[in-house]
């Protein structure tokens, strides 16, 4: 019943905001009232040349409800990748395919390639375990455990067997938090609980918990968005020096946030990828409709 | 019954009133509450009050009767010591209602006999009177006074407010007067039998206290046995309890999909739901026999009522409890967590290991320990199953006896009601209330502090 009901809505609203531009030839033609159909062809240079991830004709589907179209999409090795997009497009969801977490969700079903360096993740073979320590995750709202600061980051280097003796395992604890910028403020008080310290500590914990298992590529879902300016601030510093190391999508409501941090920027619209490109071009030269009314905040 | 018609007419009688005073539908707004309101306010108006005057004239009627009757008797009649006279007056009574008498039935008798049966009518009639009058009387009272600005709805929650607080009252005040009563006769167990010889005594033998020559013989009233019964009992079933409860509370949480927990979950809370009696047979006919040949089968001694058995079937009868506490508590560990650890490459086993029964522990340990309650009061089970003897022994083979049993046995039978045996119950029973209520409390402690920390 709800479902159904969002689905006109958003139909309808499809309708209204016109799209015109099908073939990606016309440039901004204000014309016309189709919503993106099927065989919607994504605008912009969606492969690269050298991924760390590559995504080919990607479906999302809980139960009946089509969640991402055929999306086609390479994240480039040691850059930032910023989704962006309207409420419930589907960056979240496809987000969770790079690491296979929507395979807690039990009605989620995903379809197409995604590759990790030319293995393919969704392959029945491969093991899910290896994959997720590989393609790490920080969510939107910091959740570190309710254990030590320590445990917090010892956790995953510990179920990993990533550190042979007590020795190795402070030095990884360290070297995390430090790469997190946390370790100054945090390291008279490892054996603090997590939970105690303050929301943008509590991020960057959690994404010091992700470097530790020493991943290639880190998936964000929205990390800033409980926090406040300092923090996010900081937060924002941080992804950029990662960049160095890491492989990073990051999905982000703030425009300002995507513009300050990415190199490259997606665009999603009710499942579709609308457009991806440079993130400088995203933002001052727009070629979808849709793309340029989300960003000019004229819808969304 | 006329009462309830009556009631329900002066609701209707109030909400049109209400209505009319207004001026109708249309001026519904004017009124400073709902129009129901005002039907209840006359409604309670008519019933309450009326209902009151009932009950307190029910609850004298018969002792004013009987004085009624007893004065109507003969002078020499009455004169008679308190005992006879109440004999006499239970003679009337049963002549009254046609029953079968003690005494010869004779003519005052008879006499006295019709005029209870008159008194009796006549005051049932005045019941009536008297109650349809005040209940018509406060009904049209109410009924008088509604106009707009009258505020229904604040009196009406007035007085449903008073009639729950009074409920709870009932509820709470039974319940000190039943802690009172056993607090009391415990005072008059412990002037007979020192405070210290029954907490710290090692022999339990309240026997000896029936012989005339040797009441109050100290050391007899040792409630230790009888506790390391109840503790040995209610560990056993308490290992039994734990994980298996444990178990299946996380498999139903994080294994089971919601289809098999749907059905699993009710099934698996019947086992709280069978009656303890029928536990205890099972106990002790099916199970401590077959726990004996076993053990003599591997040439072990083990008595026909066993503490083992006992503790078996009880540790069955708990499950329920911890599964289903735990249940809740594992449920209650943010998704998110799990998440976390999803995210970071772990199994579903190193997530529950490690992030959700931690997280869940606290929880887990409440409901463990309202388990172990439940178990330490278990009564049923280990009469039937554990054995009379109050042996001191850690030997879950040998027959035990625990606090509850004992309780029973003390007070079953005819038994003077002063004497130190039947006191002891009372005494054995508040201990066991306050082991039981401090487990509680503690439990509920944890769990409430568990709570707190995820909201
Ligand atoms: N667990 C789920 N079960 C069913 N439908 C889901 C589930 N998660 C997401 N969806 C649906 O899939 C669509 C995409 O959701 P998603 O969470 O990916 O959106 P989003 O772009 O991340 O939105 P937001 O910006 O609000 O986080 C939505 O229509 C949503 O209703
Ligand atoms: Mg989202």
């Amino acid at each position: 019943m709800a479902v159904r009901d969002e689905e006109n809505d958003m139909t309808t609203a499809e309708t209204v905001i016109a799209d015109a531009d099908l073939v990606g030839a016309k440039v901004r033609s204000k014309a016309g009232s189709r919503p993106l159909d099927n065989d919607f062809k994504t605008i912009g240079e969606v492969r690269v040349n050298d991924p760390r991830m590559s995504c080919t004709d990607v479906n999302v589907f809980y139960g009946d409800k089509h969640a991402i179209k055929h999306v086609d999409l390479d994240i480039a090795q040691n850059q930032v990748i910023a989704m962006i997009g309207p409420s419930g497009c589907g960056k979240s969801t496809f987000l969770r395919c790079l690491n296979r977490m929507n395979d807690t969700i039990d009605i989620c079903n995903v379809t197409g390639e995604i590759r990790l360096d030319e293995v393919d993740i969704y392959d029945r073979k491969l093991d899910v375990v290896p994959l997720r320590a590989q393609v790490g995750m920080v969510f939107q709202k910091p959740n570190p455990f309710p254990k030590s600061i320590y445990e917090n980051i010892a956790y995953g280097p510990r179920i990993h067997g990533l550190a042979a003796s007590r020795a190795e395992l402070d030095e990884v604890v360290e070297r995390s938090l430090a790469k997190a910028g946390l370790w100054e403020e945090v390291k008279d008080r490892l054996d603090q609980p997590g939970t105690g310290l303050s929301g943008g500590q509590q991020q960057r914990l959690c994404i010091a918990r992700t470097i530790a298992v020493d991943p290639e590529v880190i998936l964000m879902d929205e990390p800033c968005s409980a926090l406040d300016p300092i923090a996010t601030a900081k937060v924002e510093e941080l992804i950029d020096e990662l960049r160095e190391n890491y492989t990073i999508a990051i999905v982000t409501h703030s425009m300002q946030q995507a513009a300050r941090v990415s190199q490259r920027t997606a665009y999603f619209h009710l499942g579709h990828l609308v457009e991806v490109g440079d993130t400088t071009q995203i933002f001052t030269n727009p070629r979808h409709k849709l793309t340029e009314d989300y960003i000019t905040g004229r819808f969304g | 019954m006329a009462l309830l018609t009556l009631m329900a007419f002066a609701f209707y009688l109030g909400r049109r009133r209400s209505l009319t005073v207004v001026g109708g539908r249309s001026g519904v707004k004017n009124l400073h509450s709902l129009p129901a309101y005002y039907g209840f306010y006359t409604a309670l108006w008519a019933g309450l009050p009326a209902l009151l005057v009932a009950g307190l004239w029910l609850s004298f009627e018969g002792s004013i009767i009987t004085t009624l009757v007893v004065d109507g008797l003969p002078a020499e009649m009455r004169d008679t010591d308190p005992g006879r006279l109440g004999l006499l007056v239970n003679d009337i009574k049963n002549l009254a209602s046609g029953n079968i008498v003690s005494a010869h039935v004779d003519e005052t008798m008879q006499r006295a006999a019709d005029h209870l049966n008159e008194l009796r009518s006549v005051g049932r009639m005045a019941l009536g009177v008297v109650v349809l009058s005040i209940a018509l009387a406060a009904g049209a009272l109410a009924w008088r006074a509604i106009g707009p600005k009258m505020r229904a709805r604040n009196r009406v929650e007035f007085i449903v407010n008073g009639l729950l607080i009074a409920s709870s009252l009932i509820a709470i005040l039974t319940t000190v007067g039943i802690v009172l009563s056993v607090l009391f006769e415990s005072f008059r167990f412990f002037h007979k039998i020192p405070l210290t010889d029954f907490l710290f005594g090692l022999e339990w033998s309240p026997q000896i206290a029936l012989r005339a020559d040797q009441v109050g013989a100290s050391g007899a009233f040792g409630a230790v046995p009888l506790f390391a019964g109840t503790l040995l009992v209610s560990f056993i079933a308490l290992l039994v309890a734990v994980p298996i409860g444990l178990m299946s509370a996380i498999y139903l949480a994080d294994y089971a999909g919601p289809k098999l927990r749907s059905y699993a979950k009710p099934v698996l809370e019947v086992l709280a739901g069978v009656p303890t009696v029928v536990y205890g047979f099972f106990a002790a006919l099916t199970l401590a026999p077959a726990i004996r040949n076993l053990g003599e089968s591997v040439g072990l001694v083990v008595s026909s009522e066993s503490a083992l058995a006992a503790g078996l079937v009880m540790g069955v009868m708990i499950i329920p409890f911890v599964s289903s506490l735990s249940d809740d508590v594992i449920n209650a560990v943010p998704q998110s967590l799990r998440d976390a650890s999803y995210a970071l490459g772990a199994t579903r086993s190193e997530t529950i290991r490690r992030v959700v029964l931690p997280a869940a522990l606290p929880g887990i340990m409440g409901g463990v320990l309202l388990a172990a309650s439940r178990a330490i009061g278990e009564t049923m089970i280990v009469v039937m199953a554990a054995g009379l003897s109050a042996n001191l022994t850690a030997n879950p083979l040998e027959s035990v006896t625990t606090v509850t049993v004992q309780i029973v046995t003390l007070l079953v039978g005819d038994q003077e009601f002063d004497s130190a045996k039947t006191l002891a119950a009372f005494a054995l029973g508040l201990l066991l209330f306050v082991v039981t209520l401090g487990l509680n409390i503690v439990a509920l402690h944890i769990v409430r502090k568990y709570r707190e920390q995820y909201e």
